[in-house]
């Protein structure tokens, strides 16, 4: 025990948690925290906007697979912060923030820069916390980290007032702590793991389909056995891009709403399902009534509260991806397995080779999938891809081939226009030794462009690959479509320039409208020494397919 | 099948648990008729019953939703048949001459109501039972003119030995 200053305490809590950096931006309600950073081994990353704080701390988390932690002061600074918050609770991604409040004997009195934080993020939090004495601030920083990392993991809010970071008070840092309500499971059930096993036996036409949860529990390499035990194809969600190489021959790519043809198609017609690790987006299902209608499915999912949500699953398996997936193998390498016809293999080998997309296009104004080959053949496999979102994240993730967990990070689950750049950089802070690129739509890149600052001021050196076809282009595509091409609202028109606003921020930018121009921009970006901007005029009205409507089938694919 | 069922749940007595609770359900759009909370046996740890309106697959979402919130410790679904539901209610009825006073008196009689305050134009009765006996009353007391009911919502308790502490996790 030791008599110690909140603030201090704070900081400290967080040390012994590991933390590295911290994303932010400071105010009045948190200079007492800032002051504690100042002197200790945090490095603290200052932002130019509180939701950059927060993607960035989420883009973080997302590649190390430890919590990334963010800082606002109160009123404004935390209600910015919000949107990061939503987006990393969608994605079950680990991020901490922590919010300066007003002193306690304020609170209520709408004091200046007050808000109900607590209240606000209860919804888009996994839990939150509002400091009531500073003796009580390990423990609550213990208990957050333990909640944000641990099961499903999410975002945790700790609400810290002013006079708890000023405060001293004797405190003692826990080594561990016991939620009595929070207990995930984390083993299969071994009636359920067997049931599972013996459909797996028995299916003629069985597909995987990874999602976010293989990735989260760090379950590739019991995937690709079980994939190629049985031997079954793989299909991922958005979210699950990487958790299995894309280079695999049983591998189909991406399926849903813009997914490849061949992974749709094989989901439709399998007879069993195993996914793993899945939330049952509308986004990767279609029409949840025609989804997968003739196949048996197994549901892996650490959270029971998935199973039987969005689609009714007939063998659900609770528990962690990686130690159900073990204990499947296991059984199933006891049990004495039968010959299965090749030709379901062979079926969906057929499909991959008839559906291969056209990628190398010579067309000026560019064709956005030229731009995804270029890019791809430009990284290697651990080099990491962040999105914004539109159709620019689209082709991303139905044209560009991911082979490792952790090297595709997207905004799924909330589509955050802006969440891209600075998730980029929170990527580029954990891994500095790969290349990060965004991809980015034109509109999504000037939500958060002014994260360019902090880009150039700290030298995170990553390049924003500008998909620029001066359109809110996933709209237009709709108004297209559905809406009789009556384009209201999309027209981004001509500005801003965004080579000049690279070069302005003090960042390298290059503008890119012949095909062959591609690859050297790329090359020239990364030689820069600076963060870049590389922007790629694209065809404006060119759509991304293939496409499933709203409200239709997988099967049934337009474009 | 739309049916009425009743979920306990034992939660940490925190600030902010019931907007936690509360905020859930309606976020997530579950119909929730009647919630009650009070202290229990143990320490630190409030009960809340509800009842909530929908399929069993709402209500097993129902349930794993609240499961979900760390500061909820236990929860568990009781089944009415096997139960005591109580509900407690104030009414305030106008009596405005002899002959409604004296059948007001007959009928809490009746009832197992208990007169808690008396003035010249009015009564309070307290009447505690399930929902049908609160309802046969009520609408008796209407005659004479309802001033105000206030109502606890259900309380359920399952017969027999165990405890929803003891009993086995759905
Ligand atoms: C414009 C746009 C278009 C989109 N189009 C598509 C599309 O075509 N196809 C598509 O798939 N998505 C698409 N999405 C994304 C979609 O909205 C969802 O975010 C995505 O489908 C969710 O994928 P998921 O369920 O695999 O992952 P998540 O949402 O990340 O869910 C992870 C799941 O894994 C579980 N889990 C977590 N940890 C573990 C563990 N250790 N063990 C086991 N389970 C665990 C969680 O409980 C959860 O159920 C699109 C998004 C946008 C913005
Ligand atoms: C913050 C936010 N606002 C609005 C939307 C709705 N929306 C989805 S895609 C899109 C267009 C994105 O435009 P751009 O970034 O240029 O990408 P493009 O589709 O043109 O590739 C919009 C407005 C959103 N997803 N996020
Ligand atoms: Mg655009």
């Amino acid at each position: 025990m030791a008599a110690m200053k909140g603030a201090d305490a704070v900081v400290q809590a967080l040390e012994r948690e590991g933390v590295e950096v911290v994303f932010g931006i400071p105010g009045g309600a948190s200079i007492p925290l800032y002051d504690s950073l100042y002197s200790s081994s945090i490095r603290h990353i200052l932002m130019r906007h509180e939701q950059g704080a927060a993607h960035a701390a989420d883009g973080y988390a997302r590649v190390l697979g430890k919590a990334g932690v963010c800082s606002a002061t109160s009123g404004p600074g935390a209600t910015n912060l919000t949107t990061g918050i939503a987006n990393a609770y969608m994605d079950s991604s680990p991020v901490i923030a922590i919010t300066g409040q007003v002193a306690t004997p304020f609170i209520g009195k709408d004091a200046f820069q007050e808000t109900d934080v607590i209240g606000i993020t209860m919804p888009i939090t996994k839990h939150n916390f509002q400091v009531r004495s500073v003796a009580e601030i390990p423990e609550v920083i213990k208990k957050a980290f333990h909640i944000a990392q641990t099961g499903r993991p999410g975002p945790v809010l700790i609400d810290l007032p002013k006079d708890m970071q000023e405060g001293e008070a004797e405190v003692e840092f826990p080594e561990e702590v016991s939620l009595t309500g929070y207990k995930p499971t984390y083993d299969g059930h071994p009636r359920q793991i067997k049931e599972a096993a013996k459909a797996i036996l028995d299916a003629e036409r069985p597909v995987i389909l990874a999602g976010g949860g293989v990735i989260i529990s760090g379950a590739s390499s019991e995937l690709m056995r079980l994939a190629e035990l049985i031997p079954a194809p793989v299909v991922t969600t958005l979210m699950g891009k990487g958790s299995f190489p894309e280079s695999h021959p049983l591998s189909l790519g991406v399926l849903g709403m813009h997914g490849r043809r061949e992974a749709n198609h094989a989901v439709t017609e399998s007879d069993l399902l195993i996914a793993v690790g899945t939330r049952f987006s509308d986004r990767s299902t279609g029409m949840v009534s025609c989804f997968a209608p003739e196949a048996k499915i197994i549901h892996i999912d650490i959270d029971p509260a998935e199973i039987g949500k969005n689609v009714k699953a007939h063998i659900p398996v609770v528990g962690d991806a990686r130690r159900v997936l073990r204990q499947i193998l296991q059984v199933l390498e006891e049990m004495k397995r039968r010959g299965r016809s090749k030709s379901w293999i062979e079926k969906v080998r057929e499909w991959k080779k008839e559906f291969a997309p056209k990628l190398d296009y010579d067309d000026v104004p560019l064709k956005p999938h030229r731009v995804i080959k270029e890019i791809m053949e430009f990284l290697s496999e651990d080099d990491i891809v962040t999105t914004e979102v539109g159709q620019c994240q689209m082709w991303a993730h139905c044209y560009m081939s991911r082979s490792k967990p952790r090297t595709f990070i997207s905004s799924g689950g909330l589509g955050t226009m802006g969440f891209g750049f600075p998730a980029a950089l929170g990527a580029k802070v954990a891994k500095p030794e790969v290349k990060v690129v965004d991809i980015a739509g034109d509109g999504s890149f000037l939500m958060n462009i002014q994260e360019l600052a902090t880009a150039v001021e700290n030298g995170i050196d990553v390049i924003v690959a500008v998909f620029d076809n001066r359109y809110l282009g996933m709209v237009r595509q709709w108004q297209e479509l559905f809406y009789d091409r009556r384009y209201s609202a999309v027209d981004l028109g001509n500005s801003p320039d965004f080579v000049k606003v690279a070069e302005a921020f003090g960042a390298f930018g290059i503008r890119v409208e012949k095909p062959g121009e591609i690859g050297d921009a790329l090359r020239e970006a990364a030689d820069s020494g600076k963060p870049a901007v590389v922007d790629f005029v694209i065809e404006r009205e060119c759509n991304i397919f293939p496409m499933v409507p709203p409200g239709k089938c997988l099967k049934e694919v337009i474009g | 099948m739309d049916e009425e069922h009743f979920i306990v749940a034992l939660v940490e007595d925190r600030p902010g648990v019931m907007q936690r609770i509360a905020g859930m359900l309606r976020r997530r759009n579950f119909n929730i008729d009647s919630i009650s909370v009070g202290t229990t046996e143990i320490p630190g740890i409030s009960r809340i019953t509800m009842t909530v309106h929908g399929d069993r697959l709402t209500l097993e979402q129902a349930m794993k939703q609240l499961n979900k919130l760390i500061e909820v410790v236990k929860v568990s679904e009781l089944r009415q048949e096997e139960s005591v539901v109580r509900e407690l209610a104030l009414v305030k009825v106008s009596v405005k001459n002899e002959r409604a006073r004296a059948e007001v008196v007959q009928y809490a009689n009746i009832f197992r109501a208990r007169i808690v305050d008396v003035s010249r134009q009015s009564m309070m009765i307290e009447i505690t039972g399930d929902e049908e006996k609160l309802r046969a009353f009520i609408e008796l007391m209407r005659s004479y003119g309802i001033i105000e009911i206030a109502r606890t919502g259900k309380v359920i308790m399952a017969r027999g030995a165990k405890s929803v502490k003891t009993r086995e996790a759905k």
